[in-house]
């Protein structure tokens, strides 16, 4: 519960039936909501609930069809987020912003800068920049450069630059996103001393906890519906979850079927070595979820790349159903039945400007197609059917992927992965940067996955994830399998000691 | 139903409440280059007496048939990521090539052979780009004046004059139903490439391998020997196109096309609206692109304007191209 007094200056900010669509799916509906001055508010909901678009719309990064804005009473329609800034709103958006080239102080200013006969005057910079800093309580030096600086560092400079442009509500969407926990909790401070200061703060998250301990007041959104706005006092994750989803959550992984004693080995590495990984040897067997856990860098993602071809091996073999890799390139895996979904959607996964259709049935062509021609009813049908399996709704199998969210987005590439069918599946952050909602049903999809009789190697930063799903968890560090954990030894301390190079985690292998 | 919903879906991203041109702004950028197009070809037919004939038409056709062609298949190249500056080269290697054979062989074995030669070379290309990891602009750059050297080889700088052996000339001149087998030979290679590039898995690969090229190779497309294919039949291309004007002229010299032709074809691509970065375009928008630039040149001939600002009409166009290209990017992402 928050201690210091509630808002008591009246709304800043009031919503009034605010609607919007993106082709031809509603994103946001008659939305009502009225947000306190001086108050932080945030806004929860599944990824595709609707809650960046409407911290968007209130920055006027994005108009909404319907509906009135209203600051301080009076009514505004923002056409770009510098009339938005005029009137003292500003976004700090998940993608940060600073140029590295240029110092702390420098990115502040940028596009403000104290200037004298054309020139930037240094010395009134640097003096700015320092009162400015103090203010906001942040111990950050103004001479470092942008090159190199921490995410939480990064987000201070974007923080006091809409300080130094006279911000009056910053909205802030999933700031905490890619800070580990001791930055957050930095972070969590200054927002709370900008709120106690005046500044209206608008937080975006699907960070439950977060929302729990620092906002005064939560909307909840769900299908671009408004649930309810409620204080934060009064709510908990659970009722926060359960409002999202809709439903009350059942346990948080499916049920794990255990593997047939007999079930056969469809993935086996020997003494499998590439740049970052060292003589790994592994068996995945049908039906098995086999996870593989470790911190970053340890060489995770390099053997994932490793086994399915994507990265040059130096020596060891990969066999997929007892039969060894030959050839190079993924081709050549996925050809064996070895197929991957990569850590990276956007960079390694998807061709965003492309259609659904085509970036679904991209892996299986040759099975659409007859002496080279595509048959598109054939495609149309099959792609339908396996966005039907993953549970993706589209306006259009011609849309381009860029207009779905990105737990859908990391759906098509399961469809595309459904429609290909492999034996095996290397699965690298399968939930990475997605809500609730899609991370239980990409959860179910690899569950189902397992069940029809496929290998699957999941690998997963998130200790919880790997302890639900795997039966079996490999834990890697600097390059090298450090254990192996089964059944009862499969807790999330063993993961971290072993992870860590503690002494006696788990079983060494080999030995 | 695909086409339609796809319409209605951009259209209603445009927010008609705050921006009522924003959906007709959008049709328009789908529409692309073919809106001008129309207007120029309109324009055109009304203030030239001779413009709008049979006999004009089909001139511009056949006058621009080598040049549709090279375009057609760097369309190709272009969504696949990549970029050949060394058509003009090969188109001029070809040409010699045919006609010096053709001055000894028969026409059809000289054909073949220029027809070859250009294969080759496009296959050194596709090798150099995708084996070596060599940037397509720097390698193709290079081997222009790799091949341009061949060809003053081939001749030992001379004119190669073939006007004793009228019979390599059937292949540009003869016509059929009153329309020259140049045009013919153009209108097969452009669909066919169309075809291969709207309806075939190359013609995906090409998209994905443009698009996210990591993406495809992870999904399981050899996307170097995609590349190495679009440079293969662009290189193919514009020996078809320089063995065509060969004929067309019956004689041939080193320094046929080079420079100019390769930024003609480049031009009519890009401003057609296929993207220079690749993953997006379409053979149609290569056609209208080009033929928009033969219409410019037309128009100043019949309209007896100065040609010297028919040069600084088409960078104008060029610029606003690209720029538009970069202007939507911009807005999609």
């Amino acid at each position: 519960m928050p201690s210091r007094p509630q808002h008591g200056q009246g709304p800043h900010v009031e919503l009034v039936d605010i609607g919007k669509s993106f082709g031809g799916v509603r994103a946001l509906d008659g939305i009502s909501l009225t947000i306190g001055k001086g108050s932080i508010h945030a806004l929860v909901g599944e990824n595709g609930a609707g809650k960046s678009t409407l911290g968007k719309i209130l920055a006027g990064v994005i108009a909404p069809d319907r509906g009135q804005l209203l600051i301080g009473g009076e009514p505004v329609a923002f056409r770009s987020p510098r009339e938005a800034i005029v009137r003292g709103i500003v976004l700090i958006a998940q993608e940060l912003s600073v140029a590295p080239a240029l110092s702390v102080a420098e990115n502040v200013f940028l596009g403000t800068e104290p200037r004298r006969a054309g020139f930037v005057a240094r010395r009134a910079l640097r003096r700015r920049y320092d009162e400015l800093a103090a203010a906001a309580g942040f111990e950050l030096s103004g001479d470092l450069p942008g090159r190199g600086l921490r995410t939480a560092d990064q987000q201070k400079v974007e923080i006091l630059r809409a300080l130094c442009r006279d911000a009056r509500l910053i909205v802030m969407d999933e700031p905490t996103a890619a800070l580990p926990r001791s930055d957050a909790d930095r972070l969590y401070q200054v927002v709370r001393r900008l709120a106690a200061g005046g500044t209206t703060i608008v937080l975006v998250s699907h960070f439950l906890r977060e929302v729990a301990e620092l906002a005064d007041e939560v909307t909840i959104l769900r299908d671009g519906h408004l649930v309810r706005t409620a204080p934060a006092g009064d709510e908990t994750e659970e009722t926060m979850l359960s409002s999202m989803l809709g439903r009350s959550l059942g346990s948080a992984f499916p049920a794990r079927r255990p593997v047939p004693a007999q079930a056969p080995i469809v993935l086996q590495a020997r003494g499998l070595s590439a740049p970052g990984v060292h003589d790994v040897s592994l068996e995945v067997r049908a039906g098995e979820i086999l996870g593989l856990a470790g911190l970053v860098g340890s060489g995770r993602t390099e053997l994932a790349r490793a086994l399915c071809r994507a990265q040059r091996v130096t020596a060891g073999t990969v066999s997929v159903a007892g039969t060894p890799l030959t050839g190079h390139g993924p081709w050549a895996a996925l050809r064996a039945g070895l197929a991957m979904i990569p850590e990276s959607r956007k960079e390694q996964g998807l061709m965003l400007g492309r259609p659904i259709a085509e970036n679904v049935s991209l892996a299986s062509l040759t099975r659409l197609s007859d002496l080279g021609l595509v048959r598109r009813r054939a495609e149309r049908q099959a792609v339908a059917r396996v966005l039907g399996q993953v549970g993706v709704a589209v306006p259009a199998q011609a849309a381009p992927v860029s207009t779905l969210s990105g737990g859908n987005q990391q759906k098509l590439l399961f469809a595309r992965i459904l429609l290909r069918g492999p034996r095996v599946l290397v699965a690298d952050e399968p939930t990475r940067g997605v809500d609730v909602g899609a991370k239980r049903a990409i959860y179910e999809l690899l569950t189902s996955l397992a069940a029809e009789g496929l290998g699957v190697l999941l690998i997963s930063s998130d200790a919880e994830e790997i302890l639900g799903l795997a039966h079996r968890v490999l834990v890697m560090r600097a390059g090298r399998i450090a254990a192996e954990l089964r059944g009862e030894a499969m807790t999330e301390a063993a993961i971290l000691a072993a992870a860590f190079g503690a002494p006696d985690a788990g079983t060494k292998r080999g030995a | 139903m695909d086409q339609r919903d796809l319409t209605r879906a951009r259209a209603s991203r445009a927010l008609p409440s705050l921006r009522p041109s924003a959906a007709v702004a959008t049709g328009l950028r789908r529409a692309g280059i073919l809106y001008p197009f129309l207007i120029l070809f309109i324009v055109l037919s009304v203030s030239s007496g001779p413009f709008f004939t049979k006999v004009n038409l089909l001139d511009i056709l056949d006058q621009q048939s080598s040049t549709l062609i090279i375009a057609a298949a760097g369309t190709l190249v272009l969504i696949a990521g990549g970029l050949d500056l060394s058509v003009g080269a090969i188109y001029a290697l070809a040409g010699v090539t045919a006609a010096h054979l053709a001055l000894f062989t028969s026409p059809t074995v000289a054909i073949v052979a220029g027809i070859a030669v250009g294969l080759g070379v496009g296959l050194v290309n596709g090798v150099i780009v995708t084996a070596f990891r060599i940037n397509a602009l720097i390698a193709t750059l290079a081997m222009s004046f790799v091949v341009s050297g061949l060809a003053s080889l081939v001749t030992a700088g001379n004119l190669v004059i073939d006007y004793s052996h009228p019979g390599f000339a059937d292949l540009a001149r003869s016509s059929f139903l009153t329309v020259n087998t140049s045009t013919w030979t153009m209108l097969a290679v452009v669909v066919a490439l169309g075809v291969v590039l709207s309806r075939t898995t190359l013609g995906r690969y090409i998209y994905a391998s443009g698009s996210n090229a990591e993406a495809a190779r992870l999904s399981g497309v050899r996307v170097q020997l995609v590349k190495l294919t679009t440079f293969v039949i662009s290189g193919g291309a514009a020996a078809l196109g320089g063995v065509i004007d060969t004929s067309r002229v019956l004689s041939a010299q080193a320094s046929n096309g080079e420079t100019t032709l390769t930024f003609t074809v480049l031009a009519g691509i890009v401003v057609g609206g296929t993207s220079i970065l690749g993953g997006e375009g379409a053979m149609w928008r290569t056609v209208v692109g080009v033929l928009f630039i033969a219409l410019i040149g037309n128009g100043f001939d019949l309209l007896g304007l100065n040609p010297l600002y028919e040069q600084i009409a088409l960078g104008g166009i060029l610029l606003i191209a690209v720029g538009y290209d970069a202007w939507s990017r911009l807005r999609q992402s």
